[in-house]
């Protein structure tokens, strides 16, 4: 499913003393089955941003497309709940948001709550803790007796019950340690490639978009500063650390040595094996 | 040697209900001045350490002595003055409606004159950078800012030691970075001792000493330099080395013959760099 946004505008408070533009001229697309990375500061409007990707805010201004559905500035708009199904959102520290006495009935809860019977409801809960590599087993504890990786598991477990077409991810490794997020994204990134889920990562981590995107949406004040591949994003670095912004560990690293001396490479390095290689072809060249 | 600031020895603690030790026999000591980084995977019991550390949690046995107190429910008082934290989230540690109240919240509990207090406020926020924001709303501010008001409210009530709970996870670069230069520039200045939990590495190697727990245990204690020398083990321990370190390797792999050891990658440059004007 592809989603559009046409020239989006959004205010918060409209006609209050408080009214604050948080986006303008927004015009980005996200097309069927690709890997998206929307990346800024606090305050760039990427969580408003996210927020119009299933519907949650409507514009002030433009049009969204989401799918075969068109969310349109002062128009009332009916029946939104296939949208929300289709497009799940996982948002920071999900599992916050467990409640309920078992695994199971919490992860059958988003289902059910779209109109899914109780057993299939069930089916769809034991796929989606094996999607997110947990044990059956699981199923019948309480969401808190759950170590915290788990729990976080249990709640994206949670949002694919629901059988999205599209993912939007805000920020899934917030506040896990170093073998957590590796996993965590890995796994996002396995269900992209094997079941075709469109996947949106809204994050701050330059490493995870230039490693896994196809594409990289860069915000700021409110708006599309960038767009293109991490090859075409990180071709000019400087500009990104001009706003602020930071740049994957190779490129920075790459940024600094080729300063010191005095060569260019001749493409960013997005991984550290093109790196390595990079450099030991400039040692090699040497001195000249 | 610098002095003994913090003595643990023996910690064990276990939550109700649970059946393992969060810690399970846990000594080390901190001193005077360092910055001390502790890292561990997520239920290691690093932020129970801090709970410790603080009072908010008493070990089942074993003793906390902080500047030659023991810490106990009687004196835990009298410690929390010595001690502030910062926690994780930004959103969750406001109390005042504007910057200038909140900081001085702490101030008013310790029933600090008027006079000291917008005193001691308005020196706190300076230091913080944040004195052109005394009367805005905490929640307006970015949440750099938000941790740098934090830690304002830490400082105004002139603690010995500093603690902060993962308090840059959920900032952004540039927030973190901020975060960090302001507590550095406070180390420098007033001697503060810090105690920084976290599963930033990057951080960790800028520490003076760090530590490394595993399930409840202490697994290693060193400077960055002997602790990141463990490369494999830490990332079987479910964390993760520096990035200059896993260049260094890289590039050995590849047959660039630079050295071991680079914890920043300022270094590694410059190793590069000598190594370059020699070809």
């Amino acid at each position: 499913m592809r989603i559009t946004l046409d020239d989006v505008e959004y205010r918060y408070q409209v006609n209050t003393p408080f009214e604050h533009l948080a986006l303008h001229d927004v015009n980005i697309s996200m097309e069927q089955g690709t890997y998206t990375a929307i990346i800024g500061h606090t305050g760039s409007g990427k969580s408003t941003l996210l927020q119009h990707l299933n519907a949650l805010l409507k514009p002030t201004k433009g049009r969204v497309f989401i799918g075969d559905r068109t969310i349109e500035a002062g128009r009332k708009e009916k029946a939104l709940r296939p949208i929300r199904q289709k497009v799940g959102i996982v948002f920071q520290f999900p599992e916050h948001q467990l409640f309920d006495e078992t695994v199971e009935k919490d992860i059958c809860f988003g289902p059910m709550n779209f109109g899914v019977s109780e057993n299939d409801a069930k089916q769809l809960a034991r796929k989606a803790i094996a999607q997110v590599g947990l044990s059956e087993e699981i199923l019948v504890k309480s969401p808190f007796d759950l170590s915290g990786g788990q729990m976080r598991r249990v709640a994206i477990a949670g949002v694919l019950a629901m059988e999205p077409e599209v993912l939007v991810l805000d920020e899934p490794t917030a506040g896990l340690d170093p073998r957590g997020r590796k996993e965590i994204m890995d796994m996002f990134y396995e269900l992209h490639k094997r079941e075709g889920i469109s996947t949106i990562l809204v994050t701050h981590s330059m490493e995870d978009a230039a490693k896994y995107a196809d594409d990289i949406i860069i915000m700021h004040q409110g708006t599309v500063f960038k767009k293109g591949t991490p090859q075409e994003i990180f071709s000019d670095p400087e500009q990104l650390l001009e706003l602020g912004l930071d740049v994957p560990d190779t490129v920075r690293f790459q940024l600094k040595l080729q300063k010191e001396l005095g060569v260019r490479f001749d493409h960013p390095c997005l991984n550290i094996g093109d790196l390595a290689i990079e450099i030991d072809k400039a040692m090699k060249r040497g001195n000249r | 040697m610098r002095k003994k600031l913090v003595s643990l020895s023996n910690i064990i603690f276990k939550y109700e209900g649970q059946s393992r030790n969060a810690l399970d026999d846990v000594s080390f000591d901190i001193h005077q001045g360092e910055w001390l980084a502790i890292v561990g995977h997520n239920g290691s019991g690093k932020s129970t350490l801090a709970k410790l550390l603080n009072g908010l949690q008493f070990a089942n046995s074993g003793t906390i002595t902080i500047n030659d107190q023991r810490l106990t429910e009687e004196s835990v008082w009298d410690v929390r003055r010595k001690i502030g934290m910062v926690f994780q989230n930004p959103d969750n540690q406001f109390v005042g409606t504007t910057v200038q109240d909140d900081v001085a919240f702490g101030l008013e509990n310790a029933g600090v004159s008027q006079q000291v207090m917008v005193e001691r406020v308005h020196g706190a926020l300076n230091k913080v950078k944040m004195n052109a924001f005394l009367n805005q709303e905490p929640h307006h501010l970015s949440g750099g800012q938000k941790q740098r008001v934090a830690i304002a409210g830490v400082i105004a009530l002139q603690p010995d030691i500093i603690i902060l709970d993962e308090a840059t996870s959920m900032l952004d670069p540039r927030g973190r970075e901020e975060v960090l230069e302001t507590v550095r520039e406070l180390k420098q200045e007033n001697e503060i001792t810090v105690i920084s939990i976290t599963h930033d590495l990057e951080e960790a190697a800028k520490a003076d000493r760090m530590i490394v727990m595993n399930q409840g245990r202490l697994y290693r204690e060193g400077t960055p330099q002997d602790i990141f020398e463990l490369e494999e083990e830490l990332i079987a321990l479910g964390l993760d080395i520096p990035f200059s370190v896993k260049l260094t390797k890289e590039l050995q792999k590849n047959g660039v013959h630079v050295v071991d050891g680079h914890l920043t990658e300022e270094e590694l440059v410059k190793d590069l760099c000598e190594l370059h004007s020699m070809m």
